[in-house]
Formats: C-alpha cells, structure tokens, sequence
C-alpha cells in the first residue's frame, strides 16, 4: 500500500450527482431483489431460529427476557452489519476493480468522493433493508410487539453506514478479494463474539468488557436490545454519537485511501 | 479554428519515473487528432490528465475553454470518453446502460430516451436495446461504448485505442462511425497503436515516445518529412548478406529486422533490377507509409 499523498487529505468534495450513482446500485439490486433478501436473510435466521429454540431450552430466560427475544435483538444488529459489510467489501470492489464501474463514471462528470458517497449510502441503505426484515419476522413471530421497534429502521441504517464505512477503508487497501477473508476473520467475527450478540457482555472477563465496550457493534446492540424489550435505552446520545463518529472517521479515512488508489 | 484542447508542456511522474516529459498540443474544432505510440508512451497517462483524473506535475491543460484540474468536472460534462476497456455495465441492458449513464451528466429520463433510438441506430445496435451486454460480441460492445460516449451529445470524444482487439470488419465499422462523427462537426482526440488506423482517419497526429512527442502533422506531412517515399521488403535466407553488400550501397538508408533487410529509398528501380537477377530472394516493393515512420522514429525495439 502506498501512503497517502498530502492532498489526498482534503476535504470530501460532492455534488448532488452522487444520487445517480446510488440509483445505479439501487437498479441492480431491485432486479434480483427477491433473491438477495432471501439469501440476507437465511443465514441470520437459521441462527437465530436454532440457537434461539436449542439453546433457549437450556437457558429460558437471560437477563429476565427469554433467549430467543435476546437472541432476536442480537441478530438485527449483526445482520445488519453483516449485509453492509459484503456490500461494501465484494460488491463495491467488484464495482472498483473487476467491472470497471467507477472507472466509467468518473469519465463523467462525477467525482470520486461523489462514487464513495453513494457506495457507503448504498451499502446502508441496503442493509436497513436486510435489519428491517428481520424486523418483520421478529414482529410476525410475536418476539417483540413494542412500538418503540419502529426506531429499530432509521437506526438500522446508522448501523450500515457505520460498517459500510469500515469496509470500504479495506476496500480501498485491498488487492483482491482473498483479503476479506482477514477483515471477517480478525475484526468482525471477534467484535461479533464481543459486542453481546449471542450472550450479554457482562460474562465476559472486565478487559474484554472494556474492549468491547469500544466496538461500534456493542453500541448497536446497546441501542436495539432495549427497544426490542419494548423499553427506552440508556444514554442513547452516547451510543449513536460513537457509531456517527465510526461513519465520519471510517468514511473520510476511506476516501482518502481511495484517492490514494485510483487517482494517480 | 478555435482550440478545444489546449496543452502546455505538461509533465507527470510516477515515483521515479516521469512518463509525461513536457508533453504540448492543440487541438482544433472539428479535427480528428490522433496520438500515436507505442506501450508506455505515456499515450494514455495524457487522456487521463486531460481528464482531471490525475494532477499534472507541472503544465497546463485547457479543455473546452476550462482550466483542468481546477474545472475538470464541468469540463467533462461537454466531453464523451470511450475507455480502452468498454467498461459497459454488465448488469444492464443495452439501453439501461445509456440510460444509467445519461444520468451521470444530470439529463432527465425522458431526454436520454429521446435519443437512445438515433444512438443505438448509429451504433448498429437497432434490435439489441434490451440485451444483455454478455451477449454482445467485442465489436458491439464497443459499439456501444461509443454510443454511451455520445448520450450527452458532447462537441469533444477521447477515444483510448477504439479498435484494439477487434476484428477488421468491427474496426471497419467504427471507423465508418467515428468519419460520421467528424462529418457532424465533432472533435476526436485518439490514441492508437495501428498506423492504418492513424492514416485513415487523423487530421493530424503527434508521435509519442517515452513520454515526449517526437514528431506532428499530417501523416502525408510526416512520412514526406521523416521517410525516403519508397521500400522494398527483402527477405530469405541471403537476405542479410545481400543487404550488407549491395542493399546499402544502392538505398538511401537500410534496416535489418530478423531475416528482412527494409531498404528505403527515393528511387528503387535499380534496387528492383538487382533483386529480379537473384532466385533466393523474396521482395515486396510498395510506398512508405506511417507505420515506416513510427519505426523510425521510436526505433524496433521491443516495449513491453
């Protein structure tokens, strides 16, 4: 990798066209729609389904909630961040290096920082989606009625835009796509262990709690487990504040490590 | 005549390299201009600093009255860019990809499906409007690149070697398409590798080498210029040896390539007369063309 230049550090500078290119994002997926939901949704659910009913069983209530609804919060949250992360790492690099995409529309007149706008808008858009139909099956299986879940969409996009900004940082360094397999195995599996998705925080020895109490993701399901509950969380202007600040830092370091690459 | 493009010794380095080395040239309206060079020219790092999307070094480039990089954007809003990959969207349609990269540029819907129809007529693709682009052959593909090149109706097209990697009668259709172009009035700024190419459609053009331009002007201009008008090809088992002895002493100047000995001359008749004499050589006798010129000029050497 090769560092940054000292104007690849400027100011992010977009126009009202990187709309279009979110469109064309948007144009993609509605043709297989259906298709990727589906497949969005399978895996979190045979989780949540599984663990939920096996291992509820053995333990039927956790913090005074039954498993399956604790499992059910957990889960939003982690499809969420999982469904922008494969966005903005696969897709966008495949968008990046393999078709071109970005290539052919910056002939026109759009700007690179107009192109990683709308990836990291997109890549959240397309993961509030992938939240609020798990959502709708927590709804439907009357895990959790409580009107306060609706706040559960707005923040699911947050969610995205946070990890989508992350990713694309690795997008940006990464020479192929073999090198993905790092960031799941090293950042995103371990916070996925962390952040209190399968069981509470507080089992964990106090150096990881502190360490968890960091990650975007504990933040997240600090903010979906009480509204999945049905009650208003705790410090709510702190948790979205570390998750905003996660999408501002993770997108401006991202864009100027994509300048670094593309514009030489 | 006004300048579209208007380029003042630009110079750009990649680490320790520099491969544009004060690099200037005009372009007028309405003329076809073809850089011409072989790989590492630096024939595609100038497209891309016309373009904005890289920052000189030093120099200055003017495009369509704007100063790039500082107004790149809007430059390119009046520009069509046919890139040397396609770099068509393979999700889309034909059609979908003109609409989707209409878009780009700001045109509403209906504007942009106004013209597919005259856009795909002239790219050839009238029937083929909803398939899909891993149906199309090479020569379609970049067919409709070009078409894409033209969705915002620009008075400027840079073309990035238009016709590598087709076959002559797809090269054969975008040369008739880009004469088109030229008919309307358009300005075509290409780079290429194939001095036929060069000859048949460039108004004028710069030979590149090493990140300079080593020659410009018309290609009658440069080959009256650069070249002795006439060649004869010698080739065969003797032809070495007959070129060291007699090829030199009767041409202008004389090149050995492998087994060819080129032998270029004002006057070839007593060349030809030596060559009827002998049975063990091959010859081929024909005019100095570009291609005689950019050999001269950049030398045989391999540029990989």
């Amino acid at each position: 990798m090769n560092w940054p230049r000292a104007k690849d550090w400027r100011a992010p500078r977009v126009s009202r066209r990187f709309v279009y290119v979110w469109r064309r994002n948007f144009l993609v997926w509605r043709k297989l729609a259906i298709t990727s939901l589906l497949g969005n949704l399978a895996d979190p659910l045979m989780y949540m389904l599984g663990l939920g009913l096996g291992l509820g069983t053995l333990m039927p209530e956790v913090n005074g909630t039954r498993y399956i609804v604790f499992l059910a919060a957990g889960t939003v949250a982690y499809s969420t961040m999982n469904s922008a992360t494969f966005e903005a790492l696969y897709s966008a690099f495949s968008r990046m290096q393999t078709q071109k995409t970005w290539e052919s529309i910056m002939n026109a007149p759009l700007e690179l920082d107009d192109i990683v706008l709308a990836e990291a808008l997109w890549a959240a858009s397309k993961a509030m989606l992938s939240g609020l139909a798990i959502l709708i099956i927590i709804w439907v299986l009357g895990l959790s009625h409580a009107g306060l879940t609706l706040w559960i969409i707005p923040l699911a996009f947050l969610i995205g835009l946070t990890f989508a900004s992350l990713a694309l940082v690795m997008n940006a360094v990464s020479p192929n796509y073999e090198f993905f397999l790092y960031y799941f195995t090293l950042v995103v599996t371990p916070m996925t262990l962390l952040c209190g998705v399968f069981f509470p925080v507080e089992r964990l020895p106090a150096t990881l709690q502190a360490v968890s109490g960091v990650l975007p993701l504990f933040h997240a399901i600090a903010l979906v487990r009480p509204l999945v509950a049905g009650t208003i969380p705790s410090t709510p202007v702190l948790h979205v504040a570390v998750m905003l600040a996660y999408s501002l830092a993770g997108f401006y370091l991202a864009l100027v490590l994509t300048r670094r690459r593309l514009l030489v | 005549m006004t300048a579209v493009l208007d380029i003042r010794d630009l110079r750009k380095t990649f680490g320790a390299v520099e491969v544009v080395r004060g690099i200037s040239l005009t372009l007028e309206r309405g003329e076809c201009y073809g850089l011409l060079g072989p790989n590492g020219a630096g024939k595609t790092t100038t497209l891309r600093l016309c373009l904005g999307l890289t920052d000189p070094d030093s120099g200055s480039i003017t495009l369509a009255g704007l100063p790039v990089p500082r107004a790149a954007r809007e430059a390119r809003s009046k520009l069509g860019v046919v890139p040397q990959s396609d770099c068509l969207d393979p999700d889309f349609s034909v059609i979908e990809n003109l609409v989707v990269y209409g878009r780009y540029f700001g045109l509403a819907d209906r504007t942009i499906m106004a013209r597919v129809p005259d856009l795909l007529a002239f790219a050839g693709l009238g029937g083929k409007g909803g398939a899909r682009i891993q149906m199309l052959s090479g020569g379609m593909k970049r067919r409709l690149a070009l078409a894409r090149a033209l969705v915002n109706d620009p008075e400027i097209l840079f073309l990035d070697e238009p016709t590598t990697g087709l076959d002559p009668q797809a090269r054969h259709l975008i040369w008739e398409g880009l004469k088109r172009l030229l008919a309307q009035g358009k300005t075509l700024l290409l780079t290429t590798h194939f001095m036929d190419e060069a000859e048949r459609l460039c108004d004028r053009l710069s030979v590149m080498d090493l990140g300079r331009i080593v020659a410009t002007g018309s290609p009658r201009e440069l080959i009256q210029a650069h070249i002795e008008p006439e060649v004869v090809e010698v080739y065969g088992d003797g032809a070495a040896a007959w070129g060291e002895q007699i090829g030199k002493a009767l041409a202008q100047r004389c090149e050995r390539a492998g087994e060819t000995v080129f032998c270029y001359t004002r006057e070839a008749r007593p060349i030809m007369q030596d060559l009827e004499t002998r049975g063990d050589l091959k010859y081929l006798h024909r005019p100095a063309n570009l291609e005689d010129v950019f050999l001269k000029l950049t030398g045989r050497d391999l540029r990989d």
